[in-house]
């Protein structure tokens, strides 16, 4: 299984917070399990479309596109961070 | 006679805290710098919410993180200042929840033997802060309510350290 979390304005838009998947056949990187939520509709199409700013990290380390992603992974989607 | 008195223990506070309450920069300073005669100088940035973004007034501003990652991305922006300046000691207190103009949201507090290294390793964490940290801003507007948007000049203004390495 893999944890999937997603803050601020993303969570807002997809309306979820966190969800368990079992990790689909085609992913072993954050960008391909991005391509992966893209399949979802609309939103998920519209929200992670390619050129969007969105920020991955995982296991709550900032990720590139082609960090690892396995079983048993937190993996997080949010927008830019907007602290200070 | 001197009465003998138990002095109280210093609380335990961790280099790196997220909280809802406000937060008194001088205690800070006071905890930091208490007992140390290695630190000659102190260099500190408050943050504070503007009642104005984006030309339009603001009445609130919420401010939400990944509690899980929140501790992480901050220690490591710390590990980070202390690789590249002389950091004796360092606070960073963020707030986060609702919070209304002119109240305090962020402090960086850098104690160091000299200024140029406070100065810099502060402005250094702040710009870190602001690009790696995982928080978010909701403002609440006379338009209604809306996300801050990540600016660009924060970006241009992380990415200037990895030119400019401290002499």
């Amino acid at each position: 299984m893999v944890t999937l979390r997603y803050f601020a304005r993303l969570r807002e838009a997809l309306d979820i917070a966190t969800e368990h998947i079992a990790l689909p056949a085609s992913v072993d990187s954050a960008e391909q399990l991005v391509a992966w939520l893209r399949q979802r509709g609309e939103t998920w199409q519209r929200e992670f479309a390619p050129g969007k700013n969105f920020r991955i990290a995982v296991n709550q380390q900032m990720a590139e596109a082609n960090t690892r992603v396995k079983d048993g992974d937190e993996v997080a989607l949010f927008p830019p961070v907007t602290g200070g | 006679m001197r009465s003998h008195c138990f002095r109280r223990l210093p609380e335990v506070e961790l280099p790196v805290r997220v909280q809802t309450e406000d937060f008194d920069t001088g205690e800070e300073i006071a905890r930091l710098r208490a007992g140390n005669p290695k630190i000659g100088a102190i260099a500190a940035f408050i943050g504070l919410v503007r009642d104005v973004n984006e030309g339009d007034a603001v009445r609130e501003l919420t401010l939400e993180h990944y509690p899980e990652m929140t501790g992480k991305a901050l220690s490591a922006i710390l590990d980070e200042a202390k690789q590249r300046w002389e950091v004796i000691d360092a606070t960073i207190v963020h707030r986060i929840g609702s919070l209304k103009p002119t109240d305090q949201i962020v402090l960086v507090i850098v104690a160091s033997s000299h200024r140029g290294d406070a100065f810099a390793a502060c402005e250094f964490l702040m710009d870190f802060l602001k690009t790696h940290a995982p928080f978010w801003k909701k403002e609440q507007t006379g338009q209604g309510a809306r996300w801050v948007e990540a600016r660009e000049s924060d970006d241009s203004a992380a990415m200037r350290w990895n030119k400019t390495p401290p002499a």
